[in-house]
Order: structure tokens, then sequence, then C-alpha cells
């Protein structure tokens, strides 16, 4: 039994090992480019601005740990870089032709192919295919019979899609009189076999009928990757219409609302419990048992329970995410309080102060940076949680809207949303750090 | 006259191993108003508990501390305390480190900024007063720091090594103010050191400790704090007698924390 759970293991490994071989040469091609541009820069750089400043003239920079700052132009670039290669990759008319990433054919595209009969006849024939854009379907060409025993034949097929031909449909000596297709544009084929054609490949059933395969190119189609256009306007259409009843800035709406009464009373209760934890031997006996054991579980996995007992309603959810912050924000405020100099809270005292007077001014101030530390991650567990739990059931929310347009194959919608969700969780971080940096100017300078 | 009074206190601390260790034994002292203490001894002579049960931050086993007629419970206003370094309120900016006492007193704020004005002014720190703690130098937060101390108006001042961290320039400014507070003020000090030097510029009386278990070795009265109140401390270090007493104690010095490394190698 083990030993067949461990073959099992070791085939999926092996699995994801040799997908991971097959994307080396793009990560290759990816470290090549960051690399490229960063000779670029450099010289560019030593065009512009000749060394002067106080790193470049540093003669020791590599394992200087104080030059090595975020340079602001790699990041543009990389940023920028993303949305070529999307941009390319998805054929936008954001980029001019020249950059995009090969398409698939579309046009009118020939090749001949060559029957032979068993007494030894052979005779070709011409075959024209029409390959339309998947929104714009157009019937088959006609086209004239030609001569021999063999017809000319057409075929429409959408883009990125191949089909088979019955070539020998309308020939006078068909597969029933054991015909067989022995050349395609003079190339030799049997059956199982595929020969290059102008605008991609032919290749030979089973059975020896054509199956027609114009080429695909290296683009993505759009039930895949859709282009940043078609994201953008998906992103305008929404935002006006809405999606399943709500509007963009509903679901938006919801998923904070969650969050920030989650997390307000997650914090209302985790941080007294946090200081009684922190100032009581008997309630961190108490706690601790509890704190230690929920923090390690993921608030993911209370989702089923969650559900089964509260619904899929707000209720529900914001049970949840009081959790999710709960118990980070406890042990932040505890931390917060058993950090505190012992010398500080002997001065206070020795200047006086009473035990309310010690709590008041100086362990609550000093615990503060803890706090506000333990508010960014919990904020950021929240985030991350309510979306999770979203896609589970809601009826609204982000997590809900990219779930439901995922099960329609409605891809824009799912990157919208991801980007959305990004964007949204990088504001609440950068929010976090202002009104750190405002409230607790203090921290890290005791 | 409120003096200090030490009567035969002992500390002993057990271990969670079940052994104890006498931190103290059997101390008895007796410190006018007005006079300034300096206290010296090798590591582990019990010169930081002694202090912290003035402070009334630690119990003594046996004995008891009193202050004018009051017998020392616990921490308490009367005797302000000067931490080495990392005690001020980094959430506070100096003129509300310095009004801390008063304001937990529950003074009007008129009457508190009078005070804090004063001392900064003393300290020499009356640009500073709205600055945070934390962009002053280390010299300038032990100023502050006793500036918060004395706001208190406490009886008696106590320092564990207060100048410990400063480097020797500052610490030799730091020395003269610490002096010129002494005699303005007229507090009692006991002062803790590790700088022989130090102990000999600022005491008026000087404890050498013993180790194992901590208990007072000797005393001396000295003439050099009283010979450096607003003076250059460095005329008063050429005193022949300084030179003397310094290589007496710092030999006496030498000799205990010899015996104390001998008994650990054994």
């Amino acid at each position: 039994m083990t030993a067949l759970i461990i073959a099992d293991l070791w085939g999926e490994l092996v699995a994801v090992l040799s997908t991971l071989f097959f994307a080396l040469p793009y990560i290759a091609g990816y470290i090549g480019i960051i690399l490229l541009t960063l000779l670029i820069w450099t010289g560019i750089k030593k065009v512009l601005r000749p060394a002067s400043d106080y790193t470049s003239l540093k003669t020791v920079t590599f394992g200087d740990e104080s030059t090595v700052v975020s340079n602001s132009v790699a990041s543009v670039v990389s940023v920028v870089l993303i949305f070529v290669l999307w941009a390319s990759f998805t054929g936008s008319s954001l980029l001019p032709g020249f950059l995009h990433a090969p398409g698939p054919f579309v046009g009118t595209g020939t090749f001949t192919y060559t029957v032979t009969t068993p007494d030894g006849r052979s005779d070709d024939a011409e075959v024209t295919v029409l390959v339309y854009p998947r929104d714009d379907e157009a019937p088959a060409p006609e086209v004239p019979p030609g001569d021999g025993f063999a017809k000319n034949d057409s075929i429409a097929i959408a883009e990125y899609r191949s089909d088979l031909l019955r070539v020998d449909q309308n020939d006078e000596i068909g597969r029933d009189e054991e015909a067989v297709v022995t050349h395609i544009d003079g190339k030799e084929i049997a059956p199982g076999e595929t020969v290059r054609v102008d605008f991609g490949t032919v290749a030979l059933s089973g059975r020896g009928t054509p199956n027609i395969r114009p080429s695909a190119g290296l683009q993505m189609e759009p039930i895949w990757l859709p282009s940043p256009e078609a994201v953008w306007s998906r992103l305008t259409e929404i935002a006006t219409t809405g999606y399943r009843n709500s509007t963009l800035v509903e679901h938006l709406g919801y998923s904070l609302f969650r969050v920030i009464v989650g997390f307000t009373l997650g914090a209302m209760v985790g941080i007294p419990l946090g200081y009684a934890m922190g100032l009581s031997d008997w309630f961190r006996g108490w706690f601790d048992p509890i704190v230690e054991f929920m923090r390690p579980v993921p608030p993911l996995a209370l989702i089923p329970l969650v559900i089964i007992w509260a619904g899929i309603g707000e209720v529900g959810k914001i049970i949840l995410l009081f959790l999710a912050a709960l118990w980070i924000m406890a042990i932040g405020a505890r931390s917060g309080v058993s950090g505190v100099k012992i010398s500080k809270v002997h001065a206070a005292y020795s200047l006086g102060a009473s035990k309310w007077q010690v709590l008041r001014h100086v362990i609550i101030p000093n615990s503060l940076p803890e706090i506000f530390t333990a508010a960014r991650v919990a904020m950021g567990v929240c985030w991350g949680t309510v979306v999770a739990a979203e896609l589970v059931a809601a009826e609204k929310g982000a997590g809900m809207m990219i779930m439901v347009a995922s099960k329609f194959q409605s891809t824009d919608i799912v990157i919208m949303g991801i980007i959305l969700i990004g964007i949204i969780g990088f504001g609440i971080d950068m929010l976090m750090r202002a009104a750190e940096r405002f409230l607790v100017p203090w921290k890290g300078r005791g | 006259m409120s003096d200090l009074v030490i009567d035969d206190v002992s500390m002993r601390f057990d271990l969670p191993d079940g052994g104890s260790v006498q931190a103290l034994k059997n101390v008895s002292l007796t410190l006018k108003q007005g006079e300034i203490m300096s206290v010296l001894g090798p590591s582990g002579c019990g010169k930081t508990t002694l202090l912290n049960i003035l402070a009334g931050f630690l119990a003594p086993t046996e004995g008891k501390v009193v202050l004018g007629d009051k017998r020392v419970k616990g921490p308490g206003a009367e005797r302000g305390m000067v931490f080495q370094q990392g005690a001020l309120f980094e959430w506070m900016s100096v003129r509300e480190n310095v009004g801390f006492g008063p304001a937990m007193k529950g003074m009007p704020k008129g009457e508190k900024r009078e005070i804090v004005d004063h001392l900064l002014g003393v300290v020499g720190l009356a640009q500073f007063k709205e600055k945070a703690v934390y962009e002053l130098s280390g010299g300038m937060q032990q100023r502050v720091a006793l500036a918060r101390c004395l706001a208190n108006e406490p009886e008696v001042i106590l320092m564990d090594e207060p100048l410990g961290a400063l480097d020797a320039l500052t610490r030799e400014k730091m020395q003269g103010l610490v002096l010129k507070l002494w005699k303005e003020t007229g507090k009692t000090v006991i002062l803790i050191t590790h700088s022989v030097e130090e102990a000999l510029l600022l005491g008026e009386r000087l404890l050498v400790m013993a180790p194992r278990p901590g208990r007072i070795h000797r005393e001396y009265r000295l003439p050099f704090a009283d010979a450096g109140v607003g003076q250059d401390l460095r005329e008063v270090k050429k005193m022949p007698e300084f030179g003397q007493r310094r290589e007496e104690i710092l030999s006496m010095i030498w000799e205990m924390e010899e015996e104390i490394m001998g008994g650990a190698a054994q």
C-alpha cells in the first residue's frame, strides 16, 4: 500500500520536474532579457551621468548592502515588458504589428494531393482551404472540379481549428475502390504521417483521410489569454453595466466591507486578549493552548465548517475573517507587551506612575509598533481569505465574480478580477504602511 | 532630615534547580541627606541588586530600608532612578519625557511647563525640547534622563551606570554635570559605576563591594567630589592623592576578580 503511494508520488514528481524542464528555455530567455537590459542601462548611464554620486564612487559595491536599492528604471522596464509580452502573444492592437508573435494563419491556402489506384494509375487534384477568423464564419469557396479522375476540393476552417477532409468524396475513383492518397504537395505520405504545406500541416489519418491543420502561430487564443484591450473593455463594460446583477463597485465593495468589518472585530477582541495574555500568567496559561492551536490552522480550512454553521451569507464570511484576524492580532499584542524593556516600566514606576498609568503611558504605546505589524499581516491574510471564501460560495464579491466567470470560460473577466484583487491588496498594504509611519514614527528607534 | 538607612539587608534568590544564591549579606549603611556615594565592585557583587532594593523593585529577604521615617515597600517618586540607557519613552518628545513625573501626579499644565523649561535649561537642552528622543545623541539622552528624574523632586537619586555607554569626552562632561546638579539641588545620590576614576570623582563616599556573598568590602571618604564642583575634572585627576587611591582600589578589585576567575576554573 505504502509502496504504491510512494510510486504514485514519484510519478507525480517526475511529471512536475519534466514540466519545469520544458520551461527552462523560456526562463533562460527571460533572464537573458534581464541581463541584456542591465547591460544597455549601464551603457546609457555611463553616457548620461558620469560617476560622481556617493554610491557610484564606492570602489566596493558587491556585498555592500547599502548600495542595493530598488532601481526604478528596472521596475518600469519589468512592468512594461510584462504588458508587451502579453500584448505581443495576444496580437493586441496596442502594439505595432511587427512586435506581434506570429499569429494563426488566416486566408486562403492550397495544396495538391495525389491519389493512386490499385492498378497503378494516379492523378493530382488541388484542395483550397479557406481559414476564416472565428467570429466571421464563411462557406467553403466554390472551385472548378478540374480534370482527371481526382477532382478539386475546398473546405472552410475556423482559425486555430483543424478539420478532416474526405478528398475522395467527389473523385471518380475513391476510397471504396481502394484508391489511396500517396502524396501531398508532391511529398510522399502514409497513414499516420504528417507533411508541411504552405499554411500549416496536413496529416493522414489511419484510414487515409487528410487532416488539415492550418498553422496556429504562437499567439494565445482569447479563450486562454485575452488581449489587454479586451480585458480593459470588459472592465469598462462591467463597471457600467455590472456582472451577475451587481455592479463592479458593489462586488469589490462587498469584499472590502467584509474585510474591514471582520478585521475590526478581530482587532477589537484580539488586542485586549493579547494584552491580557501579556500581563497575566493566568490568562496566558488559559489562552496559550487555544491560540497556539488555532494559529497554524489556515483560515481557509475553516470555510466548510463556517458554511455549515452560518451559511454563505455575510455572517459566515465575517466570522471567518474575524477568526483570521483574531489570532494574528492577539499574538501581535502579546509580543508587543512582552517586548517592553523592564527599565522603561521601572522608570515609570519610580517616577510615581500607578499600574494603570504604566499600562496607559508605557505598555500600550510601546506595543503599538508590534500591533501595526500584526495589523498589516492580518489585513493581508483577511483579503486573501475573503477572496477564497467568495470562490467557494457567495452572491457578491470579487472572488465570486472570477469564479462564476471561469465557469463560463470568460477569461477576460477572470484576468480583470485578478488584477483588481491585486491592486486592492497592494493598496491596503500601502495604506497600512502610511498609517504606520504617521502613527508610530518611533518604530525601531527605541 | 531624610537620611537613607539600609539596615542589615540580605537578599537570597532561589534557583530553579533547588539551590540559592546569596546576592547580598548583612549590608548596613546610613546615607545622610545630601551625600553623594559611588559604588564599585566586580561583577556579581550585588551592586545592582542593592540599587533595585533601594528603588523598591525588589524586596529584601531580610532587613529593611528606611528613608526618613518611611520604610521602603515599593517604587516611589521620592526615590528617582536614572538608568544606563534606553529607559526614555521614545513615543514622547523631550518635553513630555521630562514632564512625565509631574504629569503622573496630575500637576497643572502651567506649573509643569515651568519645571520642564527650567530643567531643560539646567541640562543645556532648551532648544531641543520639541524633538523626539531618538533624534538625540546618547549624551543628550542621558541629560534628558537626568532632567526627567529631577523634575519629580526626588529626595534620593539612584543611578545605575548612567554614563556607562557614553564616549570618553561626553562622559567627562556629564560627570561635571552630575556634580553640579548634586551640589545645586542638595539631593542624596547613589551612583553605581564600573569605572574607578568615575567612582573617585563622583563619590564623596565610595563603597567597594565584594562578591559571594555580596557585601561591603571597604568604604572610603574622599575629598575629590567637593574639589571637583565647578572645577576642571582633569585637574582633580592630576592630584597625587587621586592617583594613589586609583591604584589602591584598582588592585583591590583586580584581586577580587582573580579570585573569582580562579574559583570558576576549579
